[in-house]
Protein backbone atom coordinates (compact mmCIF):
# COMPACT_ATOMS: atom_id res chain seq x y z
CA UNK A 1 0.00 0.00 0.00
CA UNK A 2 1.15 3.38 -0.58
CA UNK A 3 1.69 6.43 1.21
CA UNK A 4 -0.85 9.57 0.67
CA UNK A 5 0.72 13.02 0.90
CA UNK A 6 0.32 13.53 4.52
CA UNK A 7 1.64 10.56 5.48
CA UNK A 8 5.12 11.26 3.15
CA UNK A 9 5.15 14.58 4.92
CA UNK A 10 5.18 13.62 8.39
CA UNK A 11 7.05 10.79 7.58
CA UNK A 12 9.76 12.71 6.16
CA UNK A 13 9.53 15.51 8.96
CA UNK A 14 9.66 13.70 12.17
CA UNK A 15 12.20 11.10 10.52
CA UNK A 16 10.53 7.67 9.95
CA UNK A 17 10.58 5.48 6.98
CA UNK A 18 6.75 5.63 7.11
CA UNK A 19 3.63 6.02 9.21
CA UNK A 20 0.22 5.35 9.33
CA UNK A 21 -2.93 7.54 9.86
CA UNK A 22 -3.66 7.43 13.59
CA UNK A 23 -0.20 7.33 14.58
CA UNK A 24 0.82 10.63 16.55
CA UNK A 25 4.76 11.66 15.58
CA UNK A 26 6.49 14.46 16.76
CA UNK A 27 8.01 17.11 14.35
CA UNK A 28 10.21 20.40 13.98
CA UNK A 29 7.33 22.43 11.63
CA UNK A 30 9.68 24.36 9.00
CA UNK A 31 7.61 27.66 9.69
CA UNK A 32 5.11 29.08 12.24
CA UNK A 33 2.93 31.58 11.24
CA UNK A 34 1.86 34.39 13.88
CA UNK A 35 0.05 37.69 13.28
CA UNK A 36 -0.94 40.33 15.92
CA UNK A 37 -2.01 37.60 17.96
CA UNK A 38 1.71 37.62 18.82
CA UNK A 39 1.20 39.96 21.19
CA UNK A 40 -0.86 37.53 23.43
CA UNK A 41 1.44 34.62 22.56
CA UNK A 42 4.86 36.00 23.64
CA UNK A 43 3.01 36.98 26.79
CA UNK A 44 1.98 33.89 27.87
CA UNK A 45 5.63 32.68 27.92
CA UNK A 46 7.70 35.55 28.97
CA UNK A 47 10.02 34.37 31.68
CA UNK A 48 10.55 31.08 29.49
CA UNK A 49 11.77 33.34 27.03
CA UNK A 50 14.31 35.02 29.52
CA UNK A 51 14.79 31.87 30.97
CA UNK A 52 15.52 29.25 27.88
CA UNK A 53 15.47 31.77 25.10
CA UNK A 54 13.75 31.32 21.46
CA UNK A 55 14.32 28.04 20.20
CA UNK A 56 15.64 29.64 17.12
CA UNK A 57 14.73 33.24 15.07
CA UNK A 58 14.06 31.85 11.66
CA UNK A 59 11.57 29.62 11.51
CA UNK A 60 8.73 32.43 13.37
CA UNK A 61 6.99 34.46 10.01
CA UNK A 62 5.45 37.35 12.12
CA UNK A 63 3.24 39.31 10.54
CA UNK A 64 0.79 42.63 11.68
CA UNK A 65 -2.39 42.25 9.63
CA UNK A 66 -5.51 41.61 11.67
CA UNK A 67 -6.45 45.16 13.08
CA UNK A 68 -4.06 47.80 10.95
CA UNK A 69 -3.53 50.31 10.99
CA UNK A 70 -4.02 50.03 14.79
CA UNK A 71 -7.43 50.87 15.74
CA UNK A 72 -7.21 51.96 19.30
CA UNK A 73 -4.45 52.16 22.05
CA UNK A 74 -4.86 48.46 23.34
CA UNK A 75 -3.97 47.16 19.70
CA UNK A 76 -1.50 50.11 18.79
CA UNK A 77 0.23 48.38 22.30
CA UNK A 78 0.04 45.03 21.05
CA UNK A 79 1.40 45.65 17.62
CA UNK A 80 4.18 47.45 19.72
CA UNK A 81 5.07 44.65 21.84
CA UNK A 82 5.05 42.88 18.63
CA UNK A 83 7.67 45.03 17.34
CA UNK A 84 9.90 44.82 20.40
CA UNK A 85 10.06 41.36 20.28
CA UNK A 86 11.17 41.08 17.05
CA UNK A 87 14.11 43.83 17.44
CA UNK A 88 14.82 41.97 20.77
CA UNK A 89 15.17 38.03 19.37
CA UNK A 90 15.95 38.51 15.96
CA UNK A 91 13.08 37.30 14.44
CA UNK A 92 14.28 36.98 10.19
CA UNK A 93 10.65 37.05 8.83
CA UNK A 94 8.43 39.94 9.75
CA UNK A 95 5.97 42.13 7.96
CA UNK A 96 4.88 45.10 9.69
CA UNK A 97 1.16 46.80 9.25
CA UNK A 98 0.29 47.46 5.63
CA UNK A 99 2.23 44.69 4.14
CA UNK A 100 -0.73 42.62 3.52
CA UNK A 101 -2.75 39.46 5.12
CA UNK A 102 -0.19 36.87 6.83
CA UNK A 103 -1.45 34.29 4.50
CA UNK A 104 -0.51 36.27 0.98
CA UNK A 105 2.56 37.55 2.47
CA UNK A 106 4.17 34.19 3.29
CA UNK A 107 3.70 32.83 0.38
CA UNK A 108 4.24 35.36 -1.91
CA UNK A 109 7.59 36.18 -0.37
CA UNK A 110 8.65 32.55 -0.92
CA UNK A 111 8.26 31.40 2.60
CA UNK A 112 5.98 28.48 2.13
CA UNK A 113 8.00 25.69 0.01
CA UNK A 114 6.69 22.20 -1.26
CA UNK A 115 6.91 19.17 0.93
CA UNK A 116 7.36 21.75 3.67
CA UNK A 117 5.49 21.76 7.03
CA UNK A 118 3.95 25.15 8.33
CA UNK A 119 1.92 25.39 11.41
CA UNK A 120 -0.05 29.20 12.40
CA UNK A 121 -2.10 29.92 15.23
CA UNK A 122 -4.77 31.13 12.55
CA UNK A 123 -6.98 28.75 11.00
CA UNK A 124 -6.61 29.83 7.18
CA UNK A 125 -3.12 28.76 7.53
CA UNK A 126 -3.70 25.66 5.23
CA UNK A 127 -3.86 28.19 2.02
CA UNK A 128 -0.11 27.07 1.78
CA UNK A 129 -1.55 23.62 0.55
CA UNK A 130 -1.65 25.63 -2.80
CA UNK A 131 1.84 25.60 -3.36
CA UNK A 132 2.46 21.43 -2.09
CA UNK A 133 3.15 22.45 1.53
CA UNK A 134 1.49 21.02 4.36
CA UNK A 135 -0.09 23.55 6.68
CA UNK A 136 -2.36 23.43 9.34
CA UNK A 137 -3.77 25.68 12.17
CA UNK A 138 -3.26 25.80 15.54
CA UNK A 139 -4.01 28.00 19.02
CA UNK A 140 -2.05 30.48 20.62
CA UNK A 141 -1.05 28.43 22.97
CA UNK A 142 0.63 25.85 21.22
CA UNK A 143 2.19 28.48 19.31
CA UNK A 144 4.11 29.95 22.27
CA UNK A 145 4.96 26.42 22.82
CA UNK A 146 6.56 25.99 19.71
CA UNK A 147 8.41 29.35 20.12
CA UNK A 148 10.12 27.82 23.06
CA UNK A 149 10.83 24.18 21.75
CA UNK A 150 10.63 24.45 17.73
CA UNK A 151 8.42 21.19 17.92
CA UNK A 152 5.17 20.23 18.06
CA UNK A 153 3.16 16.75 17.79
CA UNK A 154 0.84 15.29 14.92
CA UNK A 155 -2.00 12.77 14.43
CA UNK A 156 -1.49 11.70 10.67
CA UNK A 157 -4.82 11.95 9.38
CA UNK A 158 -6.53 10.07 7.12
CA UNK A 159 -6.71 11.32 3.41
CA UNK A 160 -9.86 12.65 1.18
CA UNK A 161 -8.92 12.21 -2.67
CA UNK A 162 -10.59 14.84 -5.08
CA UNK A 163 -10.47 14.11 -8.53
CA UNK A 164 -10.91 17.76 -10.49
CA UNK A 165 -12.21 17.16 -14.70
CA UNK A 166 -12.35 19.27 -17.21
CA UNK A 167 -11.93 23.39 -16.89
CA UNK A 168 -14.07 25.82 -15.26
CA UNK A 169 -16.57 27.84 -17.28
CA UNK A 170 -15.52 31.85 -16.83
CA UNK A 171 -16.67 34.06 -15.37
CA UNK A 172 -17.40 30.76 -13.05
CA UNK A 173 -14.45 30.70 -10.47
CA UNK A 174 -12.13 28.92 -8.12
CA UNK A 175 -14.79 30.14 -5.17
CA UNK A 176 -17.59 29.12 -7.00
CA UNK A 177 -15.96 25.56 -7.37
CA UNK A 178 -14.66 25.30 -3.56
CA UNK A 179 -18.14 26.67 -1.97
CA UNK A 180 -19.63 24.08 -4.24
CA UNK A 181 -17.29 21.54 -2.71
CA UNK A 182 -17.87 22.81 0.78
CA UNK A 183 -22.25 22.85 0.51
CA UNK A 184 -21.63 18.99 -1.17
CA UNK A 185 -19.38 17.47 1.86
CA UNK A 186 -20.81 20.12 5.37
CA UNK A 187 -19.13 22.01 7.25
CA UNK A 188 -17.48 19.09 8.75
CA UNK A 189 -17.36 17.02 5.64
CA UNK A 190 -13.54 16.76 6.26
CA UNK A 191 -13.30 16.94 9.55
CA UNK A 192 -9.86 15.61 10.89
CA UNK A 193 -8.82 14.77 6.79
CA UNK A 194 -6.22 15.60 4.82
CA UNK A 195 -8.13 16.73 1.47
CA UNK A 196 -5.92 16.27 -1.86
CA UNK A 197 -6.82 17.61 -5.09
CA UNK A 198 -5.91 15.18 -7.93
CA UNK A 199 -6.72 15.11 -11.57
CA UNK A 200 -6.88 18.60 -13.80
CA UNK A 201 -5.04 20.84 -11.80
CA UNK A 202 -3.11 21.84 -14.11
CA UNK A 203 -5.89 24.33 -15.61
CA UNK A 204 -5.79 26.30 -12.25
CA UNK A 205 -3.63 29.28 -11.45
CA UNK A 206 -2.32 29.46 -8.55
CA UNK A 207 -4.50 32.28 -7.63
CA UNK A 208 -7.32 29.60 -7.77
CA UNK A 209 -5.19 27.07 -5.96
CA UNK A 210 -4.59 29.76 -2.74
CA UNK A 211 -8.75 30.27 -2.98
CA UNK A 212 -9.39 26.36 -2.74
CA UNK A 213 -6.61 25.37 -0.09
CA UNK A 214 -7.33 28.14 1.75
CA UNK A 215 -11.59 27.28 2.34
CA UNK A 216 -10.27 23.64 3.43
CA UNK A 217 -11.05 24.73 6.90
CA UNK A 218 -14.50 25.55 6.19
CA UNK A 219 -15.14 21.68 5.33
CA UNK A 220 -12.83 20.83 8.45
CA UNK A 221 -10.40 19.62 6.53
CA UNK A 222 -6.51 19.53 8.61
CA UNK A 223 -4.81 20.48 5.23
CA UNK A 224 -5.66 20.98 1.41
CA UNK A 225 -2.97 20.66 -1.08
CA UNK A 226 -2.42 20.39 -4.71
CA UNK A 227 0.66 18.48 -6.33
CA UNK A 228 3.38 20.80 -7.59
CA UNK A 229 3.44 21.59 -11.25
CA UNK A 230 4.94 23.90 -13.78
CA UNK A 231 2.49 27.06 -12.29
CA UNK A 232 3.97 25.96 -8.79
CA UNK A 233 7.61 26.23 -9.99
CA UNK A 234 7.13 29.50 -11.97
CA UNK A 235 5.20 30.85 -8.77
CA UNK A 236 8.09 29.85 -6.49
CA UNK A 237 10.52 31.39 -8.74
CA UNK A 238 8.94 35.19 -9.09
CA UNK A 239 8.94 35.08 -5.04
CA UNK A 240 12.19 34.80 -4.94
CA UNK A 241 11.78 30.88 -3.24
CA UNK A 242 14.96 29.65 -2.47
CA UNK A 243 15.94 26.36 -4.09
CA UNK A 244 16.44 22.73 -2.62
CA UNK A 245 12.52 22.03 -1.94
CA UNK A 246 11.75 18.54 -2.79
CA UNK A 247 8.17 18.07 -3.80
CA UNK A 248 6.09 15.34 -2.40
CA UNK A 249 2.72 13.63 -3.53
CA UNK A 250 0.60 10.67 -2.90
CA UNK A 251 1.41 7.50 -4.32
CA UNK A 252 -0.77 6.42 -7.16
CA UNK A 253 -1.71 2.89 -4.73
CA UNK A 254 -2.34 5.70 -1.34
CA UNK A 255 -5.45 4.84 0.46
CA UNK A 256 -8.40 7.20 1.08
CA UNK A 257 -11.20 7.48 2.71
CA UNK A 258 -13.41 8.61 0.38
CA UNK A 259 -12.82 9.60 -3.29
CA UNK A 260 -15.30 12.49 -5.28
CA UNK A 261 -15.16 13.68 -8.25
CA UNK A 262 -16.17 17.32 -9.66
CA UNK A 263 -16.76 18.05 -13.72
CA UNK A 264 -15.47 21.46 -13.10
CA UNK A 265 -17.25 22.55 -16.65
CA UNK A 266 -20.57 21.79 -14.96
CA UNK A 267 -19.66 23.89 -12.05
CA UNK A 268 -21.93 27.16 -11.72
CA UNK A 269 -22.07 30.47 -9.73
CA UNK A 270 -22.79 30.02 -6.28
CA UNK A 271 -23.52 31.83 -2.78
CA UNK A 272 -23.20 30.23 0.50
CA UNK A 273 -26.11 32.11 2.52
CA UNK A 274 -26.08 33.18 6.44
CA UNK A 275 -24.79 31.60 8.72
CA UNK A 276 -22.84 28.83 7.72
CA UNK A 277 -19.84 28.34 4.76
CA UNK A 278 -22.11 24.92 3.72
CA UNK A 279 -25.28 26.76 3.22
CA UNK A 280 -24.61 27.12 -0.79
CA UNK A 281 -26.77 27.83 -3.07
CA UNK A 282 -26.68 28.74 -7.07
CA UNK A 283 -26.87 32.28 -7.34
CA UNK A 284 -30.08 32.07 -9.20
CA UNK A 285 -31.95 31.25 -6.29
CA UNK A 286 -31.13 34.27 -4.40
CA UNK A 287 -31.19 37.12 -6.92
CA UNK A 288 -32.84 40.14 -6.14
CA UNK A 289 -31.51 39.88 -2.36
CA UNK A 290 -30.83 42.84 -1.68
CA UNK A 291 -27.22 44.15 0.12
CA UNK A 292 -26.20 47.10 1.92
CA UNK A 293 -22.39 46.24 1.87
CA UNK A 294 -20.41 44.56 -0.82
CA UNK A 295 -16.95 43.39 0.08
CA UNK A 296 -13.89 42.32 -2.40
CA UNK A 297 -10.77 41.10 -0.38
CA UNK A 298 -9.64 38.76 2.34
CA UNK A 299 -7.03 35.78 1.98
CA UNK A 300 -9.52 34.12 0.01
CA UNK A 301 -10.27 36.44 -2.76
CA UNK A 302 -7.79 39.41 -2.68
CA UNK A 303 -5.42 38.99 -5.24
CA UNK A 304 -4.71 40.84 -8.41
CA UNK A 305 -6.86 37.97 -10.41
CA UNK A 306 -9.87 39.04 -8.46
CA UNK A 307 -9.64 42.88 -8.29
CA UNK A 308 -8.88 42.48 -11.87
CA UNK A 309 -12.22 40.63 -12.48
CA UNK A 310 -13.84 43.37 -10.32
CA UNK A 311 -12.71 46.21 -12.30
CA UNK A 312 -13.62 44.70 -15.68
CA UNK A 313 -16.98 44.51 -14.27
CA UNK A 314 -17.35 47.79 -12.54
CA UNK A 315 -15.06 49.82 -14.99
CA UNK A 316 -17.61 52.97 -16.05
CA UNK A 317 -20.29 51.81 -14.14
CA UNK A 318 -21.52 52.86 -10.55
CA UNK A 319 -21.73 51.35 -7.44
CA UNK A 320 -25.55 51.14 -6.50
CA UNK A 321 -26.62 54.44 -4.42
CA UNK A 322 -27.87 52.33 -1.80
CA UNK A 323 -25.28 50.92 -0.95
CA UNK A 324 -20.97 50.03 -0.25
CA UNK A 325 -18.20 48.28 -1.83
CA UNK A 326 -15.31 47.88 0.25
CA UNK A 327 -12.07 46.97 -1.33
CA UNK A 328 -9.14 45.60 0.61
CA UNK A 329 -6.28 43.85 -1.25
CA UNK A 330 -4.63 40.51 0.20
CA UNK A 331 -0.90 42.76 0.26
CA UNK A 332 1.03 46.07 -0.78
CA UNK A 333 2.52 44.35 -3.76
CA UNK A 334 -0.61 43.40 -5.00
CA UNK A 335 -2.74 46.67 -4.10
CA UNK A 336 0.51 48.66 -6.70
CA UNK A 337 0.10 46.12 -8.99
CA UNK A 338 -3.73 46.75 -9.18
CA UNK A 339 -3.04 50.38 -9.19
CA UNK A 340 -0.29 50.13 -11.96
CA UNK A 341 -2.75 48.40 -14.25
CA UNK A 342 -5.81 50.63 -14.07
CA UNK A 343 -8.01 48.35 -11.63
CA UNK A 344 -7.80 50.64 -8.18
CA UNK A 345 -8.88 53.23 -10.74
CA UNK A 346 -11.63 51.70 -12.01
CA UNK A 347 -13.31 50.53 -8.75
CA UNK A 348 -12.90 53.90 -7.16
CA UNK A 349 -14.61 55.60 -9.95
CA UNK A 350 -16.80 53.23 -9.46
CA UNK A 351 -17.55 54.32 -5.74
CA UNK A 352 -14.99 51.46 -4.05
CA UNK A 353 -14.17 52.80 -0.96
CA UNK A 354 -10.18 50.95 -0.67
CA UNK A 355 -9.03 50.22 2.71
CA UNK A 356 -5.33 49.18 3.75
CA UNK A 357 -4.35 45.69 3.13
CA UNK A 358 -5.25 42.91 5.68
CA UNK A 359 -8.21 41.45 7.74
CA UNK A 360 -10.31 43.85 9.24
CA UNK A 361 -13.99 43.43 8.17
CA UNK A 362 -14.06 39.72 7.72
CA UNK A 363 -14.13 38.86 11.67
CA UNK A 364 -15.76 42.04 12.56
CA UNK A 365 -12.36 43.16 14.17
CA UNK A 366 -11.44 46.76 12.53
CA UNK A 367 -14.04 48.95 9.89
CA UNK A 368 -16.11 47.75 7.82
CA UNK A 369 -18.92 46.64 10.71
CA UNK A 370 -22.23 45.79 9.54
CA UNK A 371 -25.90 47.24 11.65
CA UNK A 372 -28.47 45.10 12.27
CA UNK A 373 -30.81 43.99 9.88
CA UNK A 374 -27.77 44.77 6.84
CA UNK A 375 -26.69 42.69 4.53
CA UNK A 376 -23.02 41.62 3.24
CA UNK A 377 -22.48 40.01 -0.08
CA UNK A 378 -18.72 39.34 0.47
CA UNK A 379 -15.70 37.21 -1.05
CA UNK A 380 -14.35 36.27 2.49
CA UNK A 381 -14.36 33.15 3.63
CA UNK A 382 -16.70 32.90 6.85
CA UNK A 383 -20.65 33.91 7.19
CA UNK A 384 -20.90 33.21 10.36
CA UNK A 385 -23.51 35.08 13.05
CA UNK A 386 -21.93 37.99 14.20
CA UNK A 387 -19.00 37.03 12.24
CA UNK A 388 -18.98 41.22 10.56
CA UNK A 389 -19.09 42.20 14.45
CA UNK A 390 -22.85 42.72 14.13
CA UNK A 391 -24.82 39.12 15.39
CA UNK A 392 -27.92 40.80 13.93
CA UNK A 393 -26.75 41.05 10.37
CA UNK A 394 -26.72 38.36 7.86
CA UNK A 395 -23.62 37.63 5.42
CA UNK A 396 -23.38 36.33 2.12
CA UNK A 397 -20.31 34.65 0.24
CA UNK A 398 -19.63 34.81 -3.13
CA UNK A 399 -17.07 35.37 -6.06
CA UNK A 400 -15.59 38.04 -6.91
CA UNK A 401 -17.42 38.61 -10.28
CA UNK A 402 -20.48 37.61 -8.55
CA UNK A 403 -20.07 40.20 -5.71
CA UNK A 404 -18.90 42.97 -8.41
CA UNK A 405 -22.04 42.54 -10.74
CA UNK A 406 -23.82 42.76 -7.52
CA UNK A 407 -22.52 45.88 -6.36
CA UNK A 408 -24.24 47.53 -9.40
CA UNK A 409 -27.72 46.60 -9.15
CA UNK A 410 -27.30 46.77 -5.48
CA UNK A 411 -28.99 43.01 -4.88
CA UNK A 412 -27.58 39.99 -5.62
CA UNK A 413 -27.48 38.63 -9.28
CA UNK A 414 -25.55 36.02 -11.67
CA UNK A 415 -22.73 37.47 -13.55
CA UNK A 416 -23.47 35.33 -16.36
CA UNK B 1 -24.46 21.19 37.75
CA UNK B 2 -26.52 22.83 35.13
CA UNK B 3 -25.86 21.15 31.50
CA UNK B 4 -25.70 23.77 28.57
CA UNK B 5 -27.30 22.30 25.10
CA UNK B 6 -26.47 23.31 22.08
CA UNK B 7 -26.99 22.13 18.34
CA UNK B 8 -24.31 21.21 16.01
CA UNK B 9 -21.61 23.31 14.20
CA UNK B 10 -21.18 25.52 16.90
CA UNK B 11 -18.47 28.06 15.60
CA UNK B 12 -15.69 30.20 17.34
CA UNK B 13 -17.49 33.35 16.37
CA UNK B 14 -20.47 32.10 18.51
CA UNK B 15 -18.18 30.92 21.09
CA UNK B 16 -16.37 34.00 21.21
CA UNK B 17 -17.14 37.10 18.93
CA UNK B 18 -14.22 38.07 16.99
CA UNK B 19 -14.92 41.58 17.39
CA UNK B 20 -12.80 40.91 20.79
CA UNK B 21 -10.28 38.69 19.81
CA UNK B 22 -7.46 41.23 19.82
CA UNK B 23 -8.16 43.04 22.56
CA UNK B 24 -9.54 40.35 25.38
CA UNK B 25 -6.86 37.52 26.04
CA UNK B 26 -6.89 36.96 29.65
CA UNK B 27 -9.49 34.98 31.50
CA UNK B 28 -10.76 37.75 33.03
CA UNK B 29 -11.52 39.56 29.79
CA UNK B 30 -12.82 37.06 28.15
CA UNK B 31 -15.69 35.33 30.83
CA UNK B 32 -18.20 38.44 30.20
CA UNK B 33 -18.20 37.71 26.71
CA UNK B 34 -17.98 33.76 26.42
CA UNK B 35 -21.38 32.48 23.96
CA UNK B 36 -21.98 35.69 23.55
CA UNK B 37 -23.63 35.39 20.57
CA UNK B 38 -24.83 32.10 20.81
CA UNK B 39 -26.30 31.97 24.44
CA UNK B 40 -26.26 35.54 26.61
CA UNK B 41 -27.49 34.14 29.23
CA UNK B 42 -24.03 31.75 29.60
CA UNK B 43 -21.27 34.20 30.88
CA UNK B 44 -23.85 35.52 33.13
CA UNK B 45 -25.12 31.90 35.13
CA UNK B 46 -22.58 29.32 33.98
CA UNK B 47 -20.39 28.08 36.48
CA UNK B 48 -17.98 25.63 38.02
CA UNK B 49 -18.83 22.20 37.71
CA UNK B 50 -21.10 22.76 34.55
CA UNK B 51 -21.44 20.45 31.70
CA UNK B 52 -21.83 21.72 27.57
CA UNK B 53 -23.50 19.32 25.43
CA UNK B 54 -23.61 19.63 21.49
CA UNK B 55 -24.36 17.76 18.72
CA UNK B 56 -21.79 17.33 16.10
CA UNK B 57 -18.40 19.94 14.79
CA UNK B 58 -18.57 21.89 18.13
CA UNK B 59 -15.85 24.40 17.65
CA UNK B 60 -15.46 24.99 13.88
CA UNK B 61 -13.97 27.75 12.24
CA UNK B 62 -11.17 30.14 13.74
CA UNK B 63 -8.22 28.76 15.78
CA UNK B 64 -9.16 31.67 18.46
CA UNK B 65 -8.39 30.20 22.09
CA UNK B 66 -10.57 32.27 24.02
CA UNK B 67 -13.16 29.73 24.07
CA UNK B 68 -11.21 26.95 25.63
CA UNK B 69 -9.21 29.16 27.61
CA UNK B 70 -12.44 30.51 28.76
CA UNK B 71 -14.53 27.55 29.62
CA UNK B 72 -11.13 26.34 31.33
CA UNK B 73 -11.59 28.98 33.62
CA UNK B 74 -15.05 29.04 34.36
CA UNK B 75 -14.28 25.28 35.58
CA UNK B 76 -16.17 23.53 32.88
CA UNK B 77 -16.15 20.33 34.10
CA UNK B 78 -16.25 18.72 30.23
CA UNK B 79 -17.80 19.38 26.95
CA UNK B 80 -19.47 16.63 25.58
CA UNK B 81 -20.41 16.49 21.82
CA UNK B 82 -20.90 13.94 19.15
CA UNK B 83 -17.49 15.34 17.01
CA UNK B 84 -15.04 18.66 17.06
CA UNK B 85 -13.61 20.64 14.79
CA UNK B 86 -9.76 20.13 15.16
CA UNK B 87 -8.20 23.06 15.98
CA UNK B 88 -10.76 23.15 18.71
CA UNK B 89 -9.78 20.01 20.18
CA UNK B 90 -6.26 20.31 20.15
CA UNK B 91 -6.50 23.90 21.75
CA UNK B 92 -8.99 21.97 24.54
CA UNK B 93 -5.86 19.67 25.01
CA UNK B 94 -3.60 22.28 25.37
CA UNK B 95 -5.86 24.05 27.67
CA UNK B 96 -6.03 21.11 29.80
CA UNK B 97 -10.18 21.36 29.31
CA UNK B 98 -11.68 17.89 28.70
CA UNK B 99 -13.70 17.01 25.86
CA UNK B 100 -15.32 13.93 25.31
CA UNK B 101 -16.38 12.72 21.72
CA UNK B 102 -19.63 10.42 23.00
CA UNK B 103 -22.30 10.48 20.29
CA UNK B 104 -24.59 8.09 22.30
CA UNK B 105 -24.56 10.23 25.50
CA UNK B 106 -25.85 13.12 23.22
CA UNK B 107 -28.28 10.92 22.23
CA UNK B 108 -29.08 10.10 25.59
CA UNK B 109 -29.44 13.69 26.83
CA UNK B 110 -32.96 15.35 27.16
CA UNK B 111 -34.37 18.66 28.70
CA UNK B 112 -33.77 17.79 32.52
CA UNK B 113 -31.48 14.69 32.25
CA UNK B 114 -29.01 13.96 34.96
CA UNK B 115 -25.20 14.52 33.57
CA UNK B 116 -22.25 12.50 35.17
CA UNK B 117 -18.72 12.34 34.28
CA UNK B 118 -16.42 10.12 34.92
CA UNK B 119 -12.67 11.15 33.23
CA UNK B 120 -10.49 8.44 34.61
CA UNK B 121 -13.42 5.65 33.93
CA UNK B 122 -13.76 6.85 30.45
CA UNK B 123 -17.76 7.00 31.26
CA UNK B 124 -20.43 9.81 30.76
CA UNK B 125 -23.62 8.85 32.75
CA UNK B 126 -26.74 9.93 31.55
CA UNK B 127 -29.72 9.81 33.57
CA UNK B 128 -27.78 7.06 35.33
CA UNK B 129 -26.97 4.96 32.62
CA UNK B 130 -23.40 4.68 31.47
CA UNK B 131 -22.11 5.57 28.19
CA UNK B 132 -18.50 4.86 27.25
CA UNK B 133 -16.19 7.23 24.97
CA UNK B 134 -12.62 6.38 23.60
CA UNK B 135 -9.86 7.27 25.82
CA UNK B 136 -6.83 9.29 24.23
CA UNK B 137 -3.82 8.17 23.38
CA UNK B 138 -0.82 8.45 26.27
CA UNK B 139 1.40 11.50 24.30
CA UNK B 140 -2.05 13.39 24.65
CA UNK B 141 -2.79 12.70 28.10
CA UNK B 142 0.53 13.41 29.37
CA UNK B 143 -0.44 17.15 28.14
CA UNK B 144 -3.83 17.47 29.88
CA UNK B 145 -2.43 15.76 32.98
CA UNK B 146 0.07 18.06 33.34
CA UNK B 147 -1.99 21.02 33.92
CA UNK B 148 -1.91 22.00 29.48
CA UNK B 149 0.70 22.02 27.19
CA UNK B 150 2.70 24.95 28.64
CA UNK B 151 3.26 23.29 31.58
CA UNK B 152 3.96 20.08 30.57
CA UNK B 153 6.31 22.45 27.61
CA UNK B 154 7.65 24.00 31.39
CA UNK B 155 8.59 20.89 33.07
CA UNK B 156 10.23 19.39 29.77
CA UNK B 157 12.47 23.00 29.45
CA UNK B 158 12.99 22.74 33.41
CA UNK B 159 14.91 19.00 32.58
CA UNK B 160 16.74 20.15 29.66
CA UNK B 161 18.01 23.06 31.70
CA UNK B 162 19.11 26.82 30.18
CA UNK B 163 21.69 26.58 27.17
Amino acid sequence: MGATFAQKVLAKKSGKPSVQPGEIVTARPDHLLTHDNTAAIISKIGGELEKYGLDNSETPVIVIDHVVPASNEKTATNHKRIREFVAARGIKHFFDAGEGICHQVLISKGLALPGSLIVGSDSHTCTYGAVGAFATGIDRTEAASIMLTGKTWFKVPHSLKIELKGSLAKPVSAKDLVLTLIGDIGASGANYLSVEFHGDTAGLTMEDRITIANLGVEMGAKNAVFPVDEVTEEFLKQAGAPAGWEALWADPDASYVKTLAYDLSKIVPVVAKPHTVDNVAPVTELEGTEINQFLIGTCTNGRLGDLKVAAEVLRGKRVHPSARLLVLPASRDIMLEAMKDGSIEALVEAGAIMLPPGCGPCLGAHQGALAPEEKCLSTANRNFKGRMGCVEAEIYLASPATVAASAIAGRIVDPR
Amino acid sequence: MRVWKYGSDINTDMLFPGKYTYTCSTPEEILPHLLEDLDPSFAKEAGAGDVIMAESNFGCGSSREQPTVGLKALGIKAVIAKSYARIFYRSAINQGLMLIECPEAVDAFKDGSTVDVDPEGGLVKVDGKDYAFPKLPPEIIAIRQAGGLLDHVRAELQKRGTR
